[in-house]
């Protein structure tokens, strides 16, 4: 096999019969999100005719369409002249993207393994914390569960790798890091992330009018609060949460 | 309001439909019937469009409805009786009020369905009413439980059809997909060439099989990254043995794929009980396409036909019954 060097993206792939996804890097970086974002956003305004869903993770673009009314070639074609319109990867982000202020509470019970995330980046758990919770993130995708949110970029000390082994289920509103990225928790499971803090934040809620509280693209800070706040937090349906739009 | 009421469930028993395509981009896949053919061969048999039906994961329940109505049975065959009397499956038939209806242990396969006349007038949540487990969207279904049930329109019963054999593994028609071409080939040709079990592990997110085998596994396969999942998907873990995901599956994932089973292959894979033999055959992507074609002219044009009731004119519902080796559906909750 060959590995293909970083200029061969943007690039085209089929996702079984009938899916395609538009792969902007090999691996995750602000541009290639950026670049997934904006293409998705675009290609929303104008869908081809057949395409059935659009969505992104976090490099790519996927689009889901009906193979025997719009073929592979021609869904391709259209898709590869719609990447030379414009320079994807600093394209602006999509509109409608909101910032949210989650209330998070640090260390102790509600983010046991804040030391050592700490001690993998290098710094006191006073100095993390402060990074994590001053950390303005994207929602770079939503992915694995419903409503659950990767977020990036952390500065590079966090650039820590997953813990070998696995917790075996970390609560539903557990803040884990590793690999310069946040995941929250919508659901209780196991994870190889360390958890650092919790929230209150309803992510899926599917008896409400509006059951995602995050979109890819959104802007959140994970603001520390004092331990005593939990009670509060758990009894607000918004958790705490606010949010305002982005211009 | 007319009810069907669960006097005893299997455990793995939902209510489903054809699920709720549209919420990829928020973590929520499709879900909805793990046997897309069923379904719609219960509707074909009540002559009415595809709604709800009821999910019996291996083993069925005892059921009671207090009003007149009509049922199909169909999916993996189980044992049912009406009042005692044996039910034929493939088949509707009338519920009067106050029939005990009972549905055993599936002979063949994993997924039966219980379909209803109407279909349940319950309300939608995010567009659909089936149950998708992995994401707290509705529940597994208990004893006590009362569905309500919507209006029935039609009057017929008494209707037959000969279902596609999908309930005792196969070959499964399966095209290249992103990490396809990074494991050697050796390794690929052993996939094609091999038999693989259904692991008891399965629900439905997925199946895992068994390799006759060595594992399988890409050496780089730690550092790719996550991407959009599509039910099919063959997912290589670190333990080396297949994953096929089926239509509850996550929406990312970053283990290495060695291929895509084709969707019209998708009820093969979902019946395939645990023991089951699968085996995997690439194929052209417009072989693909003809499947598609076929399978969708296939469940828009059920063949139903009356149901004779003279046994001996039964003969699929008699081998049924000399087949032994119930399956137990522990493994499926």
């Amino acid at each position: 096999m060959t590995t293909e060097p970083c200029t061969d993206f943007p690039r085209i792939a089929p996702i079984g019969l009938d899916g395609v996804i538009v792969q902007f890097g090999p691996a995750l970086s602000e541009p290639a999100n950026r670049a997934a974002l904006a293409f998705r956003a675009a290609v929303e305004r104008d869908p081809p005719e057949g395409v059935e869903e659009i969505s992104t993770s976090l490099v790519s673009t996927y689009l889901r369409f009906d193979p025997l009314f719009l073929s592979l070639e021609r869904l391709s074609a259209d898709l590869e002249a719609r990447l030379t319109q414009d320079d994807w990867y600093a394209a602006p982000l999509p509109e409608g993207r909101r910032l949210l202020r989650i209330p998070t509470i640090y260390g102790g019970e509600f983010g046991p393994q804040l030391d050592e995330a700490a001690e993998a980046a290098g710094m006191s758990a006073a100095t993390a914390q402060r990074e994590l919770s001053q950390a303005r993130v994207r929602v770079n995708a939503i992915g694995f569960a419903p409503g659950q949110p990767y977020l990036g970029t952390l500065p590079e000390a966090w650039d820590i790798p997953r813990q070998s082994g696995l917790t075996p289920r970390v609560p539903k509103g557990a803040l884990v890091v590793a690999i310069r990225q946040f995941v929250l928790f919508s659901v209780s499971a196991p994870t190889g992330w360390r958890q650092v803090g919790r929230t209150a934040a309803p992510l899926f809620r599917p008896e409400s009018q509006t059951p995602f509280l995050l979109r890819p693209g959104d802007e959140v800070v994970f603001d520390a609060v004092p331990a005593e706040a939990w009670d509060r937090l758990s009894d607000d349906p918004m958790g705490g949460v606010t949010v305002e739009p982005l211009a | 309001m007319s009810l069907l009421e669960i006097l005893q469930a299997g455990p793995g028993a939902t209510v489903q439909d054809g699920g709720r395509p549209g919420y990829m981009a928020l973590g929520l896949s499709r879900g909805g019937a793990a046997d897309r053919l069923a379904l719609a061969e219960g509707a074909a048999l009540l002559r009415q469009p595809v709604r709800t039906a009821l999910e019996l994961a291996g083993y069925g329940g005892r059921f009671r409805a207090d009003v007149p109505c009509r049922i199909a049975l169909t999916g993996a065959p189980m044992r049912a009786t009406l009042d005692g009397a044996p039910l034929a499956w493939n088949a509707s038939h009338a519920l009067p009020a106050g029939a005990d209806l009972e549905i055993g242990g599936a002979l063949h396969g994993v997924y039966g369905y219980l379909t209803l006349g109407g279909g349940f007038d319950l309300p939608e949540e995010l567009e659909a009413r089936s149950a998708h487990l992995n994401a707290g969207l509705g529940r597994l279904l208990e004893a006590g439980d009362r569905l309500p049930l919507a209006p029935d329109t039609g009057h017929e019963t008494g209707l037959t059809l000969d279902p596609m054999d999908r309930f005792g593994g196969g070959v499964l028609r399966v095209l290249p997909s992103l990490q396809t071409g990074m494991f050697p080939e050796d390794m690929r040709a052993r996939f094609v060439a091999e038999r693989f079990a259904r692991d008891s592990r399965g629900n439905r997110m997925g199946i895992r099989l068994l390799p006759e085998g060595e594992g399988y596994g890409l050496t780089e396969g730690q550092s790719i990254v996550s991407e959009v999942i599509t039910p099919g998907d063959i997912q290589i873990p670190g333990d080396g043995a297949p994953y096929v995901l089926l239509y509850e599956c996550q929406t990312t994932g970053g283990y290495p794929r060695i291929g895509t089973v084709i969707p019209a292959d998708l009820p093969r894979v979902a019946q395939a009980a645990p023991g089951a033999e699968l085996r995997f055959r690439f194929v052209t992507r417009d072989e693909a396409l003809e499947a598609e074609g076929a399978f969708r002219r296939g469940l828009e044009n059920i063949a139903v036909r009356p149901l004779v009731r003279d046994p001996a004119d039964m003969p699929d519902l008699l081998s049924y019954e000399l087949i032994g080796g119930v399956t137990a559906g522990e493994e499926l909750s």
